[in-house]
């Protein structure tokens, strides 16, 4: 009797009274669940909705203010056959892989900089984000007025240094002006790739280096056979996610050249806010928007499947 | 805010019942006092920001402040780029929510047509008591007989130019024809004045040189039936080879990036001779004498004058630009707004704002081409006539969403871009014609 008389008693006196939720809580699916739900709810409410509503108005022949009738593929054979459409695809494709290589060849180049001690090396870190941190409205209007064709600084510094005689047409060429847009938005996402490939570099442990120079490594098979497989899972998750932000692109763009001139510079995004925003075409502008899904799909299963082999080694 | 008792509430709720029963306009100007709304009655007026903001200033600080006197609704107006205007009114669309009236241009009330109130009672009242509409504008706010929108102005381009400049190529007068513009560009340009147009996509100037310039040599974009694509002319093609050297030997050739503000700056700059513009470049010139100066050092506004684009084979025309108030269907104030609208369109009411425009904008309806406003500076006298040789988009046919979708497509514009670029011209005009196809199909 005894024995039974020193076992916990059923309900401890100092313990809280614990409810249901408490107790349904301190099961790890439910607690997982529970806290999963916010970001399900934004991921639901801003991702997947507006897909799905995306998708739903591709197949319609909805305008701004006139409920759509189902139309099937009808939108999608419409922009196959637009001649400014595949112009736009053109632009976008190799907007997005000029400006991915130079941003990441430059990325590196500036995280390797910035990975050796030098003095000011904490400022000029936080100096070298400013391209990223600055809206890009701002930053983009101050590009388009240094390539304004009258009062641009770019081509007056040029003339002074006796390095041109005229003036270069940098917005008004067709040709110029897809290089001007891929400058400005290489010069906007160097930064980003910088700072993460500086993290990535940060986390390589030095006694690698060490070990590799102590056996005779140069600088250049250090970075080739230490550096680089060390850091590629690092870049190829940094690269995706440039590539679909630049495949999206449209401020700069919009504010550079609106697309122009003769849609020398249209891309997707500004062809699809200028055809369903411009002219109310909802369901087509949704249908361009639509068509670089794919696109991006290939992108990032390619890509993934490439990181997973790369960590899997 | 001003309270008002339960007395003068209900004595101005009982004249604006009298004055809503008795018949709109004229009851509120027999009253001289509109209907009445209670307290906390609001409405949201978005607009664009005006080239001349002394106009905005005015609405803000003392039309605003009329309107709650008057009427007792709470006015916020709001005004943003024009750029962002199309935006706004399919995001307060779709979601069945924002402001309960909203300015568009041009052709954009056409767009929207299914989502506003039928306003007919109120424009056809306006109409009546000033003159009537010009047919560019009824026709912009109408769909059949059904008023969508209440015109408010009528915007336009006429080509602003430096008269001593002219003079010294040659140009006592403007230029009348094209070869003679050409001709004297060619001087001009030779002594660093060329003249500067856009032919980039921005939605104010391009259309605005371009269509106008089209119509000059006979082009048009669909016959009468307003279905029958007929571009591809030997007129069309005439003009686009007449572009091509135009453009080479008298424009800044900068202007393919052009957008509506840079022939503004280049002008006034003192880097260009002519442009097509409404008057905000005189208007600048003339509020900054001291800063705007030719090369003599006197005032450049003394050295402005406006003038119609040279005349072609085919007659001499500007694009018809209106601005338009629509009323929203979701708007809970419907009755208010309509309200609204017919007080700010009355004669003293408008007049002030009228007056701040100094003739950048002409008015809607007739009766203000005798205002005294086109008395006070001859320099602007030219833009009263304006209205008279507007055309639309779309011509022959009407400006109705396909033509809205060429011009935001900018397929004109671009037929003209493609050929400077390079392109021969009987293949631009070809390009541009198989869009149309597809758009009016």
């Amino acid at each position: 009797m005894t024995f039974t008389s020193v076992a916990a008693p059923s309900t401890y006196a100092g313990t809280p009274k614990r409810g249901p939720v408490t107790r349904l809580l301190e099961d790890e699916r439910w607690l997982a669940l529970v806290l999963l739900i916010p970001t399900l709810v934004l991921l639901g409410l801003f991702i997947a909705y507006p897909f799905f509503k995306g998708v739903e108005l591709s197949v319609t022949d909805t305008k701004v203010g006139v409920p759509g009738h189902f139309v099937g593929l009808q939108n999608f054979e419409k922009i196959w056959n637009d001649s400014i459409f595949h112009v736009a695809v053109w632009n976008t494709c190799l907007y997005t892989f000029v400006t991915t290589v130079f941003k990441l060849a430059l990325g590196l180049w500036l995280a390797l900089l910035l990975n050796h001690h030098f003095k000011g090396k904490a400022f000029t870190r936080a100096f070298i984000l400013l391209p990223f941190i600055i809206p890009t409205v701002l930053s983009t209007l101050a590009w388009k007025w240094m390539f304004d064709p009258t009062f641009s600084v770019i081509n007056w510094g040029l003339f002074r240094l006796g390095l041109i005689e005229g003036r270069i047409n940098w917005l008004g060429d067709p040709n110029l002006a897809l290089i001007s847009v891929i400058i400005v938005n290489v010069w906007r996402g160097v930064p980003f790739y910088a700072i993460s490939l500086l993290a990535g570099l940060q986390t390589i442990s030095p006694e690698l280096h060490e070990a590799a120079a102590i056996d005779g490594a140069r600088a250049w098979q250090r970075f080739r056979h230490v550096t680089w497989p060390l850091l590629l899972p690092v870049t190829l998750v940094i690269v995706l996610f440039s590539v679909i932000q630049t495949f999206a692109d449209f401020q700069l763009v919009y504010v550079l050249t609106g697309g122009g001139p003769a849609n020398a510079t249209q891309l997707f995004a500004t062809y699809a806010y200028q055809l369903g925003i411009g002219t109310g075409l909802l369901s087509e502008g949704a249908t361009i928007s639509l068509a670089i899904f794919p696109v991006l799909l290939l992108v990032v299963i390619v890509q993934l499947l490439y990181i997973r082999r790369v960590e899997t080694h | 805010m001003a309270r008002i008792d339960r007395r003068r509430l209900l004595r101005l709720s009982g004249a604006g019942a009298i004055a809503a029963g008795s018949g709109g306009l004229a009851a509120i100007l027999a009253t001289g006092r509109a209907p009445a709304y209670a307290q906390g009655t609001s409405l949201h007026w978005l607009r664009w920001a005006d080239f001349v903001p002394a106009s905005d200033k005015l609405l803000k600080e003392k039309i605003a402040p009329q309107c709650e006197k008057a009427l007792g609704i709470k006015l916020n107006v709001e005004m943003i780029n024009a750029n962002d205007l199309q935006a706004r009114v399919t995001a307060a669309i779709q979601s069945g929510t924002g402001p309960d009236i909203i300015m568009l241009l041009g052709t954009w009330p056409q767009l929207y047509a299914d989502s506003v109130v039928d306003v007919s009672d109120v424009a056809e009242e306006i109409g009546r008591a000033q003159g009537g509409y010009y047919d560019t504008q009824r026709t912009l706010a109408t769909i059949g007989s059904k008023w969508i929108g209440v015109p408010w102005a009528v915007g336009g381009g006429l080509v602003t130019y430096r008269k001593s400049w002219l003079a010294q190529a040659g140009a006592e007068k403007f230029p009348a024809t094209w070869d003679e513009y050409r001709a004297i560009g060619k001087k001009l340009k030779a002594a660093g004045h060329p003249y500067g147009q856009t032919a980039g996509h921005t939605f104010g100037d391009a259309p605005g040189w371009w269509y106008p310039y089209l119509w000059s040599w006979d082009g048009k974009e669909v016959a009468e039936d307003g279905k029958t694509v007929v571009l591809n002319s030997k007129e069309t093609i005439e003009s686009v080879k007449f572009a091509v050297p135009l453009w080479k030997e008298t424009m800044d050739e900068g202007g393919l990036a052009w957008d509506d503000s840079s022939n503004n700056r280049a002008f006034l700059s003192g880097s260009i001779s002519a442009t097509n513009n409404g008057a905000s470049i005189y208007l600048e010139a003339k509020k900054k004498p001291d800063s705007y100066l030719t090369e003599s050092g006197k005032p450049m506004k003394d050295d402005i004058l406006h003038t119609k684009i040279p005349k072609g084979p085919g007659g001499q025309f500007n694009l018809g630009g209106g601005f338009t108030d629509i009323l929203m269907s979701y708007s809970k104030n419907q009755k208010p707004a309509k309200d609204f609208l017919r007080w700010v369109h009355t004669k003293p009411v408008f007049e002030e704002w009228f007056t701040s425009q100094q003739g950048y904008t002409s008015g809607a309806t007739m009766e203000w081409e005798e205002d005294p406003v086109w008395d006070v500076d001859p320099v602007l006298r030219p833009f009263r006539d304006l209205p008279r040789s507007g055309r639309l988009v779309g011509y022959a046919g009407a400006p109705n969403r396909n033509a809205a979708e060429v011009v935001t497509k900018y397929i004109i514009v671009d037929m003209y871009a493609k050929a400077i670029q390079g392109m021969a011209a009987e293949d631009a005009v070809k390009w541009a014609h198989e869009e149309l196809m597809k758009i009016y199909g």
